[in-house]
């Protein structure tokens, strides 16, 4: 399916409804089920569990997968290759590192600060995926050379990582928390995490759209950009400030969500062509749908019981991935 | 008679790549108004000065653009003047055929300004004159390497630019469309545009006003395309393994063999 231009907004329109649905859903699901919802005016229990729940919990989720949708966008724009992800720039291996730390300095620690166990997590998340690309940058030497970029940032997630699986090894007892970290989850979303994600993920949008143009200029070859006037450099420092800020809010507040970023853009790419402003507002739309509809599984498949919602996104993503390369092997490439 | 006016001119440029020197002290004149053609063996830096000439890369020495040094234009006055086609550079298979070619329209917009007529008619004309139009509604990954060149040809066309440098520019055309490129090319020039091309089809490059060969990072010989000494200068920079000769009224490049069978 390629819809034309005209249908592009129609084609908006849809992901909007849907989720403007998946919200309603979002909060009609959960232990308690749709009684909740029946009896939020009236009984307070009922209401808190729709408004300091299910309704953060909801829209988070959703502004998480905008934030990784978007983010994947961008990614693959930057480094000019589909199979690009968000988390590509060192971010994840980054966060975890910085989660890991978290739990061992102070997680098993019950005399650790208040505010600390409230931003704690989070905060060493986004701090350790903000340093990981700090380091990708510095060991790329900037942002010129796609190449070394998309090595570096192999490089310091392999470090991370091993660094990250170091201190499991050597402290057993912070496996568990990060285990859920590195599965990812949206059941802890209240409503500062979600208000966090909402305003890290406009300024994004508006930027991301605003650099369009160079995006689709980058897309014809550097060359070719620079020939056109395009300012390359400030460009990819915004895309790369725009690909951290989104993911970083994103996983500290949910920690590792699987294929979103990487999905997103595919499946909005496989039903539209747009220019790449468009492209990244749609795969923010789509890549909050696919969250929204995943922690809506997540929360119902084994109802009472959860499933770690990356757990699903890995799995949904996976099989759409293995899809897409079955439809396209005669082609020779992933499209 | 008077002088024709000198749209590109270099002057000891020096190019490194990698920590490597690859141009080593280039002077060069390039007739406005006509069709230049760069050849020269495999390695010769001819794509390298190319990209110099546009401003692409870091070069030592001076640049000038129609008497100004390239170095301090600005960005959006350059990207008007100079337009580029570049060599088998990977591209997003994404956009449609019409939006890449309106990408040639950029150094004239605003930022997130909707194109103006003008634009599109540019875009248009450019379209027509590549053969393109038709598909201007589908996706560039879904045309062959040879369409797709095309098109990257019209984008080129359409930035109106006074001076065209493009590297390999029959890349994947078939004959009928490599000739359909030398009448774009003749008449842009009888419009007083400048077209540099880098060239691998020596008889194409035959057909250009100006020669420049290049080997190993020097320009070796730089004359008219009909001169003789040209010739010489070819056939030497392939140590001979190909012979320029007249046939009718136009030289072609034919192989020598150094055995028959």
């Amino acid at each position: 399916m390629n819809l034309n231009k005209s249908n592009h907004w129609l084609f908006a329109l849809t992901m909007l409804l849907l989720v403007v649905i998946g919200i309603g859903i979002g909060v009609s699901v959960g232990s308690s089920g749709l009684e909740s919802l029946q009896n939020a005016w009236h009984d307070d229990v009922a209401w808190q569990i729709i408004w300091q729940i299910r309704l953060p919990r909801t829209l988070g989720a959703f502004a998480a997968g905008a934030l990784l949708g978007l983010a994947g966008a961008l990614a693959q724009g930057l480094f000019r290759n589909p199979l690009a992800d968000p988390y590509l720039l060192g971010s994840a291996s980054g966060a975890t590192l910085g989660v890991a730390l978290a739990l061992a300095f102070y997680g098993g620690n019950q005399f650790a600060p208040d505010a600390f166990v409230r931003v704690g997590l989070t905060g060493a998340a986004f701090a350790g995926a903000l340093l990981a690309v700090v380091l990708t940058l510095l060991l790329a030497k900037g942002v010129q050379h796609t190449m070394r970029l998309l090595l570096a940032g192999v490089i310091v997630g392999v470090v991370m990582g091993a660094m990250a699986s170091l201190i499991a090894l050597m402290r057993p007892d912070v496996l568990q928390n990060m285990q859920g970290f590195l599965l990812g989850s949206t059941a802890f979303i209240g409503w500062p995490a979600c208000l966090v994600m909402v305003y890290v993920l406009l300024p994004c949008l508006c930027l991301a759209w605003f650099f369009g143009f160079a995006m689709d200029a980058l897309s014809l070859g550097e060359s070719t950009a620079l020939s056109l006037g395009v300012p390359l450099r400030a460009m990819r420092i915004v895309i790369v400030l725009l690909v951290t800020l989104a993911t970083g809010a994103a996983v500290a507040q949910t920690g590792l969500i699987a294929f979103v970023g990487l999905a997103a853009p595919h499946l909005v790419r496989s039903i539209v062509s747009v220019k790449s402003g468009s492209l990244a507002l749609l795969s923010a739309l789509m890549g909050g749908l696919l969250l929204l509809v995943a922690d809506i599984l997540a929360r119902s498949l084994i109802a009472p019981q959860e499933l770690p919602v990356g757990v699903l996104t890995a799995v949904l993503g996976g099989s759409y991935l293995l899809w897409l390369m079955y439809r396209n092997q005669n082609q020779g490439a992933l499209k | 008679m008077t002088k024709t006016p000198t749209a590109l001119q270099a002057l000891n440029v020096y190019v490194s790549l990698n920590g490597q020197e690859v141009l080593h002290g280039i002077d060069l004149k390039i007739r406005a108004g006509h069709w230049t053609s760069i050849v020269g063996p495999n390695g010769a830096g001819k794509s390298t000065l190319l990209k110099a000439l546009a401003g692409l890369l870091e070069y030592q020495g001076e640049v000038f653009l129609f008497d100004q040094p390239l170095a301090y234009l600005k960005a959006k006055y350059r990207s008007q003047q100079i337009s580029w086609l570049g060599q088998n550079e990977v591209t997003s298979d994404d956009l449609n055929v019409w939006d890449v070619v309106m990408l040639g329209r950029l150094p004239y917009q605003d930022w997130m300004a909707v194109p103006s007529a003008q634009d599109k008619q540019a875009v248009e004309a450019a379209l027509q004159a590549t053969q393109a139009s038709e598909w201007r509604q589908r996706r560039i990954g879904q045309l062959s390497a040879g369409e797709k060149q095309r098109v990257l040809l019209a984008r080129a066309i359409a930035v109106q630019a006074s001076l065209m440098l493009m590297d390999e520019p029959l890349t994947n055309l078939d004959p009928p469309h490599q000739v359909d490129w030398l009448e774009q090319v003749r008449y842009l020039t009888a419009q007083g545009k400048t077209v540099v091309s880098v060239l691998h089809e020596v008889g194409m490059a035959l057909h250009a006003d100006d020669m420049v060969v290049m080997q190993a990072g020097r320009i070796v010989h730089q004359g008219a395309c009909t001169d003789l000494a040209s010739h010489r200068a070819i056939e030497a920079v392939f140590d001979n393994r190909i012979a320029i000769q007249a046939v009718k009224s136009d030289w072609v490049a034919v192989p020598n063999l150094l055995r028959s069978i």
